[in-house]
């Protein structure tokens, strides 16, 4: 070995330390700020952040006031309600939809396909504040403005391209001539849908329906401008409480979602694994 | 597995058209496929037609809606019909004649007993600023005046007596270009126009909005940069990890990803304020003596977005890197090339189009961008969003917030198509 290969190797060695510090630290900024969250949402004061005794680990510093305080709310409970109803029911719209535009999508035959799969993705690139100041003027026409009808159908055009996208995906690796055999040997083609088609884009089907969960979940801006005041989500009385008051219900509220981001994550982890799992096991001559 | 798709549908292409070639189809079996690929045509796209038929009514139509608002705006000629129409003949150079101030008079009057006066003052006072009160305070008085038995000269000088702006012309030149129902002046004050002397001309500052665009660019652009140094390294070193190891780290990546914005937007709120955990903290290290003004700031706006926008720039350019075959680096490596040169003659290049997706995709996000800028920008880190919204909620300009909102719908339609044509907008990756 020179010398000269000695100090390349060396370099080699010190790039690969400095490239692992610098990747770790970016994790860090990922996670820390989430994190920080949960242990403030434990705070004996009414304060945003750490006090002195919650350093020393004083277990009289810690409470579980704010997380009573949500469940003492009517503002919360109503918005919990409220979260959960508009976005099973969107969820659900957005599923449907979505699932039989992929479907078609997916088709050798489906016409305009470029023009047609831009226009359905276009609800995820549009700024928000732009659909909501258009819906708030086309909405208020129809008395759709202040109505879980309105929301809803908002909401449900924003989750329906995820759905589109997910289920896409998870049939690009179906193999049509399957539905051709199904088709031939005398099945009516609904059957032939139920039968071989469902539960290759079953894992596709319940991500999208989880993406378009937590999209209508977490939506705030057309919230902002739709909603009156029967209609408050979580977001919504998350961005007011903010705006006005910072109160740590809000730090537990946080918490109680970040936890729900985990539960989300752990599922769909779970979902990508079988759907992995039967992609490779149905096909394992290839 | 996309092999095969595409093999089988070339395949029966080619099929029928050897055959057709060929001459062994007669004329009905020809035009009986034609009808059968129309068929299938038409019943595959009847699949996709419920969601875009929602999409339509729901999604395009609101937005077309809003475009429309951009160039339309009936509020003043439904206020005072007579006194714009008498306008229409005007040559706008003197003040009006007295008929027509005795029109707006009476008009005016209606509108008064009504309480709509405000309404016509604050849409004239969009054209012009400073002219609504003008309005309030005339309308105050003409409640109980006798306008009926006034002759024209009468009610003018009525009018002008009330108040003498009455009597100035460009008060009355913009209530006639209020008056237009189809107008592009939303546009003209976006584009950093005044209205003075009857027409509007290039004003000698830059425009507000002008200066608004170029500040949420910059915002956008140091939130897309930040995302690209600190994503792409990271996702290089998770793509160079043991599966096991970086499957595991993707948790730190996918976990925020998921994480309720308002979460997130809270904990930097946390973080930053003026008792917060990082001020806390570099006091509690003697870094500093005085806490640091962080939240409420444009740095504020860029850092909390950065944190919200990496994981858009970190999958892409991880699944892309997966993608790629070590062995090329190692054959540049082997054939003696430097590595750092092999890495930007190799592999970088390799990587471009997850650079590509992930870089095009946080600018799109970033710049429509509303609600954290809102919470933690202060004034200095508002963004094109957040005055649009200003101009619907506090000011009511309709027409000026649906311009503003046209041209960043344009900004970012020129960007998603360049998207589509460089990503793919079907090949799209969640997670």
């Amino acid at each position: 070995m020179t010398a000269l290969s000695v100090v390349a190797g060396l370099q080699d060695r010190f790039g690969e330390y400095v490239l692992k510090l610098f990747s770790w630290m970016v994790l860090l900024f990922l996670i820390l700020p989430v994190l920080v969250i949960i242990p403030l949402s434990f705070n004996a004061e009414p304060f945003f952040t750490f006090t002195p005794s919650m350093l020393r680990l004083d277990p009289d510093a810690y409470s579980l006031k704010w997380y009573a305080a949500i469940f003492e709310s009517q503002n919360w409970i109503l918005a919990i309600k409220n979260s959960f109803f508009i976005g099973i029911v969107s969820t659900l719209l957005a599923t449907v939809l979505g699932t039989v535009a992929a479907v078609g999508l997916a088709r050798e035959d489906m016409p305009f396909r470029r023009f047609i799969t831009a226009a359905i993705l276009s609800p995820m690139i549009v700024p928000l504040i732009i659909v909501a100041a258009g819906m708030f003027f086309f909405y208020s026409r129809f008395d759709l403005v202040a109505t879980y009808t309105g929301i809803i159908i908002a909401h449900t055009a924003l989750g329906a391209p995820f759905v589109v996208i997910t289920v896409t995906a998870s049939l690009q690796g179906f193999d049509q001539s399957l539905y051709k055999a199904g088709l031939s040997l005398g099945a009516p083609p609904l059957k032939v849908y139920r039968d071989v088609v469902l539960p290759v884009i079953r894992p596709g089907l319940i991500s999208g329906a989880l993406f378009a969960f937590v999209t209508s979940f977490d939506e705030i801006v057309l919230v902002l401008f739709l909603a009156g005041p029967q209609q408050q989500t979580v977001p919504r009385q998350m961005f007011s409480g903010l705006r006005e008051s910072i109160s740590p219900t809000i730090l537990a509220v946080a918490t109680l979602l970040i936890i729900t981001s985990v539960i989300f994550l752990v599922s769909l982890e779970f979902l990508r694994r079988r759907a992995e799992h039967a992609k490779t096991s149905g096909r394992g001559d290839e | 597995m996309t092999m095969s798709k595409a093999s089988t549908s070339f395949g029966n292409q080619l099929d029928a058209f050897d055959r057709k070639a060929l001459g062994k189809l007669s004329r009905t079996e020809e035009r009986g496929i034609e009808q059968n690929v129309r068929r299938r045509k038409r019943n595959s796209f009847l699949l996709v037609v419920p969601l875009l038929a929602f999409l339509l009514v729901t999604f395009f139509a609101p937005i077309g809606s809003m475009l429309f608002r951009s160039l339309y705006s009936p509020t003043v000629q439904g206020l005072i019909p007579q006194t714009i129409q008498r306008l229409d003949d005007w040559d706008q150079a003197s003040p009006p004649p007295a008929a027509t101030l005795k029109t707006l008079a009476v008009e005016l009057k209606d509108l008064a007993l009504s309480h709509k006066e405000g309404e016509l003052g604050s849409a004239v006072n969009q054209v012009m600023p400073g002219t609504a009160s003008v309005f309030k305070m005339t309308g105050r008085r003409i409640r109980n005046a006798d306008l009926a038995g006034m002759s024209d000269p009468q009610a003018a000088q009525w009018l002008t007596d009330a108040n003498p702006d009455w009597g100035n012309v460009k008060l009355w030149q913009a209530i006639a270009e209020a008056g237009r129902v189809y107008t592009a002046r939303n546009y003209m004050k976006a584009a950093g126009f005044d209205f003075v002397g009857g027409t509007f001309s290039q004003s000698n500052t830059a425009s507000v909005y002008q200066v608004l665009y170029v500040k949420t660019l910059g915002i956008a652009l140091s939130i897309t940069v930040l995302c690209m140094l600190l994503g792409y390294p990271l996702a290089y070193y998770l793509a160079k990890a043991p599966s096991k190891t970086a499957n595991a780290l993707m948790i730190l990546v996918l976990l925020p990803f998921w994480t309720s914005l308002l979460v997130r937007t809270t904990s930097w709120i946390a973080l930053l304020q003026t008792d917060g955990v990082v001020n806390t903290v570099l006091m509690g290290l003697g870094l500093i003596d005085t806490p640091l003004n962080l939240l409420y700031t444009r740095f504020a706006t860029v850092i909390a977005m950065t944190h919200i926008l990496l994981p858009f720039m970190v999958l892409p350019l991880y699944s892309v890197m997966r993608g790629i075959d070590p062995s090329y680096m190692r054959a540049a490596i082997s054939m003696g090339s430097p590595p750092m040169q092999a890495f930007f003659r190799v592999f970088f290049p390799l990587t471009l189009s997850g650079l590509g997706a992930g870089t095009l995709l946080v600018f799109i996000i970033s710049i429509g961008y509303y609600i954290t800028p809102a919470l933690v920008g202060g004034s200095d880190g508002q963004m094109i969003s957040n005055i649009i919204a200003f101009n619907i909620q506090s000011t009511s300009n309709w027409g000026l917030a649906a311009a503003l909102g046209s041209i960043l719908l344009a900004i970012i339609l020129l960007l998603y198509w360049v998207y589509d044509r460089l990503v793919g907008a079907g090949n799209l990756k969640l997670g």
